[in-house]
């Protein structure tokens, strides 16, 4: 190291290479502030509006507010359908110290099973601290009781209450009220106004149909929150509208007289008001609870319902089809009047059995040896079948179809409920377009006593007996009897809605087939002489079996062989008071077999549920 | 205060310490000046980041004050002590360095204290300061320009505190430790070939280091700053956030505490290593403008203290520290506003942390030092 040369310091020339790498120093900084300035203009100035948009929906939401469902209630102003509130028990993990003691706490005082434990505890994990958390739904009173008096021992556990839809009645009427459940993705899809916020939707029946105006409309709340999903405060608020109270034109004493005739047949009630087409028993049996439906029935009890044979979630009021036998032959006993096929003096022998020309096959009466000499009102007092065979001959399938057609049969009514069917009233054009066949002069015959291809539902028969009852006057019959804005005690009724008029000419074939009806029930060969006994009130009726399945040729009707199911179905169908009509009734009871013993006695029921109130009342007015 | 700037601007060019009591206390004032100005904004602006917490914003004031004494202290400290002192101070802080590397204090998956039995250290902010100390006292042994030899050894002076402290790991600070080592290279006037190439090697460098020396948090890092989207509510969820408040800020701003990003929690870490994004959105482009004037403005100053400052050693050291303050403010604005990657640089005298800003301290006391040490040069 010694031999190595002394460097000397040129200091001059060092100050001058370190002033020129300052002077680059220097530039270099102007330079990189400058990519700052220009990175700060690009983004404050030019992108500005679009961090604008980004910062604001970062902190504003807008949080919907469900609105109170309205109240269902009857004609008489009986609930059918509240909202309750349901409590369940919610835990804020931000505010408890020891999550593992609470929750045993809790289990030791009410009954927490290990699914919710573990549902819970998932969502722990997935949720802020902040968040309330569900432990336990739907707690029964005594579980929210004990917990009431023990909260004081545990921060951090609420019990939180919600409204639910509840059917006080429970079974009660379910096939006209329908139900609410949770919303599911079709449906939502489906939906056309806002629903944010609203967990429960109209599934069937009048909550579907009346679902816009049961509903509501959601209100919303404008929120500032911070990152964590903190509320801080409320920007903006609009609270929600109710849905409107709607009263029905169901009453549930007559309801609860439908079901109860009923009892536990299978079959369908519907009772309405002729002059109004207000529908005022609507069952159909086996009946269910819909309440399990509201937050989701379980699967298990779900399939038990839908697997059933009886089908309990089946509304045989308005989809159900059958024969309407011979509960048809009023409608084409008046065809036959109307048309002058017949008249009231004409007589036709039966002898038990009906034979077109040319055809070996017997068209037989239900009546093995026949009933003699007959007109019309006893036709229809006993339920003649070759009467009406050998009148339908003259009066023609295209005469019966036209007919019956203005009593809405092969049509919905347009009741206000979702699913109605239309039935089948068969015609040539029907025939023809379904089968692509032509008409049988056979099929005119079975047609008049309603087997064949008719099928009509309860619903359609308690409508144009109704019409019958009004002498041809036809309106439409509905469900909804009122309308309640929310917030307001004045009731907006709903007016009848006249269809139009059966075009009858001669008042007096009404008159005729009245008396015929009103024979059926009182005098005594008629088919429900059994109900007219004791009646307070005159009635007006007509029996009918419809057959389930076509009985052979010279085969015997063995009804100890027929299983059960395979039984004729018993019909009834009725109006009172005879003169000035108020109630039109009629009954299906599903291999019934008999209408004057089984469906009739039904109808009795169903309207001594709804006059007789009206008379007493009536006459404690007059004593008074 | 605008008179004795004056006052002290014309200080420069006569002898220091000969008359005045302002001039034995070995301040440079116009730099005290930018610095007093720039604390004060950052207690502004920490006022409103921290959520009008006055608890944060003392503690801060109580560490700028301990900051601004250790300063005072530095200035003391003639360049020719701390130049007979620093290989014993860059001794000290790698024995330090090793310290952590094998008794170090392991928290948030980082190893980078030290606990000294009394207090805890970070051996990694001394070589903040020690690593340029030290290779400017080795550059200033030879005349400059060094050889390419030299040039070498440097590099690797340099190269064992850079490694350790990126072992850590901490990112951050190893690059700006590499970076105030490097621009004493650059201010002895090393050829611009030896520079290039240098580059070219960094650049070949830069595969090998991706693929084998850095961490996967590391990498995730720098991909999440080529595409934040990718992942807008995990690594990506800082860059977005902080780029929504500067943008949303716009020319003027929302106002002092208006910010909703910053208040309202969206900005993560808005105290420390993003509080430029607090200030850039209430306070708006206007208010950016200001405070890079402000930054200009002491870097000028530094830069004037370079160029005037007497001895290889004082000069290469001043410059080096100036131009690593700026490294700095370029990081942490680059990084807040989506220019480059995450890494943990405070915004020098804003940025809420007390040991980060007493290293700072520690250097610009130093440049105080180097300014009002001169002795009279007659040529």
């Amino acid at each position: 190291m010694q031999y190595t040369k002394i460097q000397l310091k040129d200091h001059l020339r060092e100050t001058r290479l370190f002033s020129s790498r300052v002077i680059v120093a220097g530039a270099v900084v102007v330079l990189l502030l400058i990519i700052l300035i220009a990175r700060m203009i690009y983004l404050q100035v030019l992108s500005h509006e679009h961090y604008t948009t980004l910062s604001q929906n970062n902190r504003v939401s807008i949080v919907s507010v469900p609105p109170p469902r309205g109240l269902i209630f009857d004609r008489n102003g009986k609930v059918l359908a509240e909202n309750l509130p349901s409590f369940t028990l919610e835990l804020i993990p931000e505010k408890i110290k020891d999550i593992d003691a609470t929750l045993e706490g809790l289990q030791a005082i009410i009954d927490i099973s290990e699914s919710n434990i573990k549902r819970f505890r998932k969502a722990l994990k997935r949720n802020r601290a902040f968040k309330s958390l569900p432990l336990k739904f739907r707690l029964d009173e005594e579980e929210v009781a004990r917990l009431s008096v023990r909260q004081h021992q545990f921060t951090g556990v609420d019990i939180k209450a919600e409204l639910m839809r509840h059917y006080p009645y429970e079974s009660l009427g379910v096939h006209a009220l329908g139900y609410v459940g949770r919303i599911n993705e079709k449906e939502l899809k489906g939906l056309t106004t806002d629903y944010v916020g609203t967990t429960y939707i109209g599934k069937t029946g009048i909550e579907r149909y009346y679902e816009e105006e049961l509903h509501g409309s959601v209100g919303f709340r404008k929120i500032e929150s911070n990152a964590r999903g903190r509320i801080l405060r409320v920007l903006e608020n609009q609270p929600p509208v109710p849905g409107k109270n709607i009263y029905l034109t169901l009453d549930a004493d007559v309801q609860a007289a439908a079901e109860a005739g009923l009892k536990d047949r299978r079959g369908a009630v519907v009772a309405l008001d002729p002059q109004t087409g207000e529908v005022l028993a609507l069952a159909s049996m086996p009946r269910f609870d819909p309440n399990p439906f509201v937050n989701g029935i379980e699967y298990k009890a779900y399939r038990e319902l839908a697997d059933s044979i009886d089908r309990p979630l089946f509304n045989r009021a308005i989809r159900g089809g059958y024969p309407p036998g011979s509960t048809m032959k009023p409608f084409v006993g008046l065809a036959g009047l109307e048309y002058d096929v017949v008249h009231g003096a004409t007589k036709i022998a039966c002898k038990g059995w009906f034979q077109l020309p040319n055809s070996e096959h017997k068209y037989r009466d239900w009546k093995r040896e026949g009933h003699g000499l007959m007109t019309l009102e006893g036709a229809i007092r006993e339920s003649c079948d070759v009467f009406f065979y050998e009148m339908s001959l003259e009066l023609g399938i295209d005469h019966i179809y036209e007919f019956n057609n203005e009593f809405g049969f092969g049509r919905r009514s347009g009741i206000d409920l979702p699913g109605e069917t239309a039935g089948i009233l068969p015609s040539r054009a029907w025939k023809r377009r379904v089968k692509n066949e032509s008409w049988y002069f056979g099929e005119t015959l079975i047609t008049a006593i309603g087997q064949g291809f008719n099928v009509t539902s309860p619903l359609q028969l308690a409508y144009a007996t109704g019409i019958f009852a009004n002498y041809g006057l036809k309106i439409r019959p509905h469900l909804a009897y009122a309308m309640q804005e929310p917030n307001s005690d004045t009731l907006n009724y709903f007016e009848p809605e006249v269809l139009g008029i059966v075009p009858v000419v001669k008042k007096g074939n009404w008159d005729y087939m009245a008396l015929s009806m009103k024979r059926v029930v009182h005098s005594n060969r008629g088919t429900a002489r059994r109900i007219g006994k004791n009646a307070k009130y005159q009635m007006a009726g007509k029996t009918g079996t419809a057959q389930v399945y076509g009985i052979k040729q010279d085969e015997k009707y063995d009804k100890e062989n027929l299983e059960d199911r395979l039984r004729d179905h018993a019909l009834f169908v009725s109006y009172a008071p005879f003169k000035n009509p108020r109630i039109a009734v009629a009954v299906i009871v599903e291999n019934g077999e008999s209408g004057g013993g089984v469906a009739a006695p039904i109808a009795r029921k169903v309207m001594d549920a709804y006059l007789l109130p009206k008379m007493n009342k009536g006459k404690k007015v007059k004593g008074k | 205060m605008a008179q004795s700037r004056l006052s002290a601007g014309l200080e420069n060019t006569t002898q220091p310490g000969s008359s005045g009591f302002l001039r034995n206390l070995h301040i440079d004032w116009p730099l005290m000046t930018g610095l007093i100005a720039l604390s004060i904004m950052g207690l502004i602006v920490l006022y409103s980041a921290s959520g009008e917490n006055w608890s944060t914003v003392s503690r801060q004031m109580i560490w700028m004050s301990i900051a601004f004494l250790v300063m005072f202290f530095i200035a003391q400290i003639p360049p020719r002590s701390i130049q007979f002192w620093t290989p014993w101070v860059f001794g000290g802080g790698v024995l330090l360095l090793l310290g952590v590397l094998f008794f170090g204090e392991v928290s948030k998956g980082a190893q980078r204290w030290l606990n000294l039995g009394l207090f805890r250290v970070q051996p990694s902010e001394i070589m903040k300061f020690a690593c340029p100390m030290m290779v400017a006292w080795y550059m200033a042994e030879k005349p400059l320009p060094p050889s390419t030899g030299r040039v070498l050894i440097a590099l690797l002076i340099l190269a064992v505190p850079v490694a350790l402290i990126a072992r850590q790991p901490d990112l951050g600070t190893s690059i700006l430790v590499a970076s105030a080592g490097i621009f004493v290279l650059l201010l002895t006037g090393i050829s611009w070939f030896l520079i290039g190439g240098f580059a070219v090697l960094v650049a070949a460098a830069a595969p090998v280091v991706w693929f084998f020396y850095m961490h996967d948090y590391q990498r995730q890092r720098v991909l999440t700053f080529l595409n934040p989207e990718s992942d807008p509510l995990g690594s990506g969820y800082h860059i977005i956030q902080s780029k929504i408040a500067i943008g949303s800020g716009g020319l003027y701003g929302k106002g002092w505490l208006n910010g909703t990003q910053s208040q309202l929690d969206f900005l993560p870490e808005r105290s420390t290593d993003f509080i430029f994004a607090v200030f850039a959105e209430e306070f708006g482009l206007v208010g950016v403008l200001v405070l890079l004037s402000l930054y200009l403005y002491i870097v000028i100053r530094g830069l004037v203290i370079a160029h005037q400052a007497q001895g290889t050693f004082a000069r290469l050291l001043a410059g080096s520290l100036v131009l690593t303050f700026m490294v700095y403010i370029v990081v942490n604005i680059g990084m807040v506003s989506g220019l480059l990657p995450v890494v943990g640089v405070p915004l020098p005298l804003v940025s809420y942390g007390g040991t980060s800003m007493v290293t700072l301290m520690i250097a610009f006391g130093i440049l105080m030092s180097i300014q009002t040490h001169r002795k009279l040069l007659t040529s």
